[in-house]
């Protein structure tokens, strides 16, 4: 089937959740908002950089959110054309609307998504910072810079961020003539940290090879005694291109991709992914194959939580928590290999569809798996519930206060404990969503226990969930319609709820329909820095229970 | 502390049978003498470095850890520091940003040492490297590009038995006397 055929097909066979939610997410005078046929409400404008803090302020204002925030590179011709980019190239850039850089921002408010976009000049790419109205947005704007070379002026800090040492401060990966070899440096790396003074104040520096099995990062604390006064986090060690990956594969390609931004949320990655391109080529996927990615995204979940709700044991010196809820954790994945061909579900969900579907059989094996997780978490949840050194380290630490973390933009799990209650499956329900009536989970108290509360609660809901989704999985022959070719310019956006928080894949496409900028977005984005007001007042000792009770992704905000 | 020991006992025994050493994950020559290796065999101290992964084959390297793998079964342990490690056992690819440190890592550990690569991306530099070359602006590609490599164990993310038997063929006296360099 070609492009042209299916766009067509899609078109007409649009899921019905596509046409809802007809009202404007926010007026303002400059800004005309079109909607985009995305799985999720979505709109999409341009405005001007002098209007973008008046709207972003509208925005939050409204109690919305700031979800993301990348640059791409839209300049023709190129400064200095590289000899290897070829007549398509080229081409592509000449068709585009814009002659220079372009800052996009997503937010968030009850309506939908709202995607701006705002062109700035080639020669001077600045925009006002936005990072007093979200202060998410401090180390997002420092990575666009980092890698683009946009800069948000008017900004209190404009320390590097994802760049250490692997390239120069003048050159920017993201640039379509961005050349890797002249660019390379060997120098060390330095980073101007926060230094905290006074009397009795020491620092600890940890990192990046951390004492356990974890991903790489660095935390310096400035204690006194074994309080912590101050926490300060320097990430990118994990850096390794992956946004430029992105500009040289195919749809297909990138599918695998952004299954791999973080291996832990593979099957959250793949489906907003797929739901960007979904969502440019305007076609719906077939309803079996969305029922089946619920039931993939509900066992990600499911056995994430048990894996958390394990180590959130094994930190508070309960190794029986460890042992046993990996019992539960190993069985999940025992019988997603079974059943699916891979424990983590990798590459199960591509563009158009999904690769594997659930025989009668596994029905069968999943119930079983369902009535089993449910009796034994029970027993755990009541060990756990009944014990006093548990829930002496639990309770108080790591407090996050449901105004704070409305203020610094907590998101996803982490934020549902402090009472932010967003869970993109209860409030832009896109199918099979929208037949299941997810229950939230939110809890006011925003310590180590109340995210294991959460962790708790929708473990049990996701159970419940993949047995409706089971009741409900429609019979169909196809489990995908064929992608393989997106249409031009296109711009597509697709979020999902994924166990630690929202996922966003925004995509666009040049002149040909190739990939030209993606841009996967992490929630660890938001609530790293929440992190770091997350342990003020705590002792150290407490630090490696607060972090796993938050568990943020070192790879997804690292790229 | 009642419904705890119940559960423990009803739990019972999980762990299974290990895998035993792959020949064909040898990457490079055996450098420590059989004698050693016997002496390693009894106990050995594993220090893990994340040099850049997805953290996919981090959940298969803490599976390795449960009921069912139980590693510290074999008298293998994962420990906190370089200084107490005898094998690394490390999973890529190794960005720029982590060369230094796993170099450092790598210094720091007493010989005799082994290092075992995990995942494709540790073997080849993977998904994340330009095809071909292994290597990018930000990534270095394989692990053997910033440190010498005994196994590589490949798979997205290997299985945790695969990961094991990397361990122990690490650890094991090569089957043939084949002449594999790396």
């Amino acid at each position: 089937m070609g492009c042209a055929e299916f766009i067509q097909s899609g078109a007409e066979g649009l899921h019905p959740s596509y046409t809802k939610h007809i009202t404007m997410p926010i007026t303002h005078p400059n800004l005309r908002l079109s909607k985009l046929p995305s799985a999720i409400p979505a709109w999409s404008g341009e405005i001007a950089s002098d209007d973008l803090q008046p709207v972003c302020q509208n925005v939050q204002d409204g109690g919305g959110r700031l979800v993301a925030l990348w640059g791409s590179d839209a300049r023709f011709p190129l400064p200095n054309p590289l000899p290897q980019a070829g007549e398509g190239a080229n081409e592509s850039l000449r068709e585009s609307q814009v002659d220079g850089f372009v800052l996009h921002v997503v937010l968030v408010n009850e309506a939908g998504l709202i995607c701006l976009s705002v062109p700035l000049p080639a020669d001077q790419p600045n925009y006002p910072d936005i990072s007093r109205i979200f202060p998410a947005a401090n180390r997002m704007q420092r990575a666009a810079y980092d890698l683009l070379g946009i800069y948000a002026h008017e900004g209190h800090d404009h320390r590097k961020w994802l760049r250490h040492a692997a390239w120069h401060g003048g050159s920017f990966p993201l640039r379509k003539d961005f050349d890797a070899v002249q660019s390379r440096t060997d120098e060390p790396d330095s980073y101007p940290f926060v230094q905290v003074e006074g009397q009795g104040v020491h620092e600890i520096a940890v990192g990046p090879v951390h004492a356990g099995i974890i991903e790489p990062g660095h935390f310096r604390f400035s204690v006194v005694g074994e309080k912590t006064l101050r926490l300060e986090e320097r990430f990118g060690y994990k850096h390794k291109g992956i946004e430029k990956r992105f500009e040289t594969m195919s749809v297909q390609q990138g599918a695998k991709l952004a299954g791999r931004v973080s291996g832990d949320s593979t099957v959250a990655y793949a489906w907003a992914y797929a739901m960007a391109a979904e969502s440019i080529a305007a076609v719906t996927p077939p309803d079996r194959s969305l029922w089946l990615r619920a039931l993939f995204l509900e066992r990600e979940r499911i056995a994430n939580h048990l894996g958390d709700l394990g180590y959130l044991g094994n930190d508070v010196a309960l190794s029986f928590g460890f042992a046993q809820f990996w019992i539960l954790k190993e069985q999940v994945l025992r019988n997603n290999a079974k059943l699916f061909g891979h424990r983590y579900l990798m590459d199960k969900v591509i563009p158009g569809g999904v690769t594997v579907d659930l025989a009668e059989s596994g029905k069968q094996v999943l119930l079983e798996e369902c009535a089993m997780l449910e009796r034994e978490a029970s027993v755990l949840r009541g060990i756990y519930d009944e014990h006093a050194g548990v829930q002496d380290r639990f309770i108080g630490a790591g407090r996050i206060e449901p105004k704070l973390a409305a203020q610094l933009g907590l998101c996803g799990l982490a934020g549902r404990a402090s009472a932010q209650s967003w869970d993109a499956r209860v409030q832009f329900p896109c199918a099979p969503y929208d037949k299941l009536d997810v229950q939230m989970a939110t809890y006011r108290n925003g310590d180590v226990a109340a995210r294991v509360i959460v962790r708790f609660d929708e473990l049990f809901e996701s159970l419940r969930l993949q047995r409706e989704i089971m009741v409900h999985l429609v019979h169909g022959d196809d489990l995908a319609i064929p992608l393989e070719k997106l249409p031009a310019h296109g711009f597509g956006v697709g979020m999902v709820e994924g166990w630690r928080g929202e996922v966003l894949v925004a995509t666009h496409t040049d002149a040909q329909g190739n990939l030209t900028r993606v841009h996967p977005h992490d929630p660890s984005w938001q609530n790293w820095p929440v992190l770091e007001h997350a342990v003020i007042g705590n002792i150290v000792p407490d630090f490696p229970l607060i972090n796993k009770s938050f568990n943020l992704s070192y790879s997804g905000q690292d790229l | 502390m009642y419904q705890l020991l119940k559960q423990i006992i009803k739990t019972g025994i999980k762990t299974e049978a290990a895998p035993l050493p792959d020949e064909s994950m040898r990457v490079g020559t055996q450098r420590l003498q059989q004698e050693i290796l016997r002496v390693f065999g009894g106990a050995l101290n594993i220090r893990h470095v994340d040099a850049g992964s997805c953290n996919g084959c981090e959940l298969e390297i803490h599976a390795v850890n449960n009921a069912y793998y139980n590693i510290e079964g074999l008298g293998i342990k994962f420990v906190a520091s370089p200084r107490h490690a005898d094998l690394l056992l490390v999973t890529g690819p190794v960005s720029r940003h982590l060369a230094t440190a796993l170099k450092r890592t790598y210094d720091a550990t007493p010989e005799p040492k082994l290092v075992v690569a995990i995942g494709d991306c540790g073997c080849t530099g993977g998904i994340f490297s330009p095809d071909g070359g292994g290597e990018s602006y930000a990534s270095c590609g394989k692990v053997a590009n910033v440190i010498p490599v005994d196994v590589a164990v490949s798979g997205c993310p290997p299985t945790p038995t695969a990961i094991l038997q990397g361990i122990l063929t690490a650890i094991s006296a090569p089957q043939k006397t084949g002449d594999k360099t790396g």
